[in-house]
C-alpha cells in the first residue's frame, strides 16, 4: 500500500466513470473499540459487491482524502482514505488507516466482482 | 513445570491423543491455545484446528500497512498455515466462513460442519470460546455453536470442552478458571505462531512493535487458561 497521491486518484476514477461496477464499502472502529476503552461506542458498517454505475467522481481534501461518487440516483461517500494499493491497474483499491496503521475505512471499485 | 491444575472429575483429562480447536479467526489459536497445543502434541496428540474465517475483515493490515481488504485472505491463509507449523499442528482445515459473520449465518450449516469434524475424528478434547464471554461477535457465535453441537451428543460420550473466556466482567460472571495451564517451556513456539501472523501481531493491544524481554513474555504469554464447559444435565 502508499499513500494516495490525488491526482493519480483523479485519473481512475475517471477511467471508472460510466462503467457497470461492484463496490465494497466499509468503515468499522473494530469489534475491539469498546473492550478496549469503554467509552468508546463500537460501529462498523460494510457492503459487499453491490451494483454501482457512477457518473461523476473525485477526490478532495489536503489528505486524509475524501471521495465523493454522483450515481444515477444517489451517492457514495468515503471519508479518512489514506492508502492505495498501487499494484492494481484494473481495479481501485482506496483504504484509510488510522495512526497505529489499522484500517478504518475501504472503499473498492472493481469490473469483476471482489472474492 | 507445573502441573495442570484441574477441578474437574472428568477422567479423560489425561493424555489427550487427540483434540479439535474450533476457533473463528487466524491468530486466535496464537492467543488462545497455541502453548497448551504444542505441550499436548509433544505427548503425542494429534491436533485439528478448524479455523471458521480468513479473519479477512481484520483491520490491522501490518505497520506500515502491507495488505489491504483485496489481498488480506491470501495473507492470513499463509500466516495461519505458517502459525499451525510452528505449533506443529498436524491437521489445518479452513471452513470458509466469511469474517464477522458468524453469528448471522445458517446454524444448521454451521453445526452441522462442526458436527462433521467431531464424529470424524471422535476427539477427547475440544477447545473454543467461551460464549457471552469472548468479546468479539464471532468468538462468541464459534463458542455457541460448538456448545450447540456437542450438546447433542449423549453426555456419556462427550469430549470435554475448554473455552478461552476475556471479556472485561468474565471473572465475575464464570468464575476463575479451572485450567491453567503453564507453558513457559513451550513460549518459543507460542510466540513463533504469534509472529507467523505478521499481518496482526505488531498492533499494540496484541504483542506491539517492541522487542519484549525474556520476562515480559513470560508474563503476558507464559500462562493459558480454561473454564471447562458444563452442560446443565436438568435439560437432559
Amino acid at each position: 500500500m502508499q499513500l494516495i497521491n490525488p491526482q493519480d486518484i483523479q485519473n481512475r476514477i475517471d477511467q471508472l466513470t460510466g462503467q457497470e461496477l461492484f463496490i465494497h464499502l466499509e468503515l468499522t472502529t473494530g469489534a475491539y473499540a469498546n473492550h478496549l476503552d469503554s467509552t468508546r461506542h463500537p460501529a462498523s458498517a460494510f457492503i459487499s459487491n453491490a451494483g454501482i454505475r457512477y457518473t461523476n467522481g473525485s477526490i478532495s481534501g489536503t489528505g486524509p482524502y475524501r471521495v465523493g461518487l454522483k450515481t444515477e440516483q444517489g451517492w457514495v461517500y468515503a471519508e479518512g482514505l489514506t492508502h492505495v494499493d498501487e499494484t492494481e491497474t484494473e481495479r481501485l483499491i482506496l483504504a484509510g488507516h488510522d495512526s497505529q496503521g489499522k484500517l478504518v475505512v475501504a472503499l473498492q471499485l472493481s469490473r469483476d466482482k471482489f472474492e | 513445570m507445573k502441573a495442570e491444575v484441574h477441578t474437574t472429575m472428568n477422567t479423560k483429562q489425561a493424555g489427550h491423543q487427540r483434540i479439535l480447536v474450533v476457533l473463528p479467526h487466524p491468530d486466535d489459536e496464537s492467543f488462545v491455545a497455541s502453548g497448551t497445543l504444542a505441550k499436548y502434541i509433544e505427548g503425542g496428540a494429534i491436533v485439528t484446528f478448524a479455523c471458521l474465517t480468513l479473519g479477512e475483515m481484520g483491520r490491522n493490515m501490518g505497520i506500515p500497512p502491507f495488505a489491504n481488504r483485496v489481498t488480506l485472505p491470501a495473507i492470513r491463509k499463509l500466516e495461519l498455515e505458517a502459525s499451525c507449523k510452528a505449533i506443529g499442528i498436524q491437521d489445518l482445515r479452513m471452513l470458509g466462513f466469511h469474517d464477522k459473520m458468524i453469528e448471522f449465518e445458517d446454524k444448521e450449516l454451521l453445526d452441522s460442519q462442526i458436527m462433521a469434524l467431531v464424529k470424524e475424528l471422535n476427539p477427547s478434547l475440544v477447545i473454543t470460546f467461551y460464549p457471552g464471554y469472548s468479546v468479539h461477535p464471532d468468538h462468541d457465535a464459534t463458542g455457541a455453536a460448538v456448545i450447540r453441537t456437542i450438546g447433542k451428543i449423549p453426555s456419556a460420550e462427550r469430549p470435554l470442552m475448554y473455552c478461552s473466556a476475556f471479556a472485561s466482567n468474565h471473572e465475575q460472571m464464570i468464575g476463575k478458571a479451572d485450567v491453567t495451564v503453564d507453558v513457559t517451556a513451550f513460549l518459543d513456539k507460542k510466540m513463533a505462531s504469534i509472529q507467523a501472523h505478521r499481518s496482526q501481531f505488531q498492533a499494540a493491544e496484541l504483542v506491539g512493535n517492541r522487542e519484549l524481554s525474556d520476562e515480559e513474555i513470560r508474563m503476558r504469554f507464559g500462562t493459558e487458561q480454561f473454564w471447562t464447559y458444563r452442560f446443565d444435565e436438568s435439560h437432559e
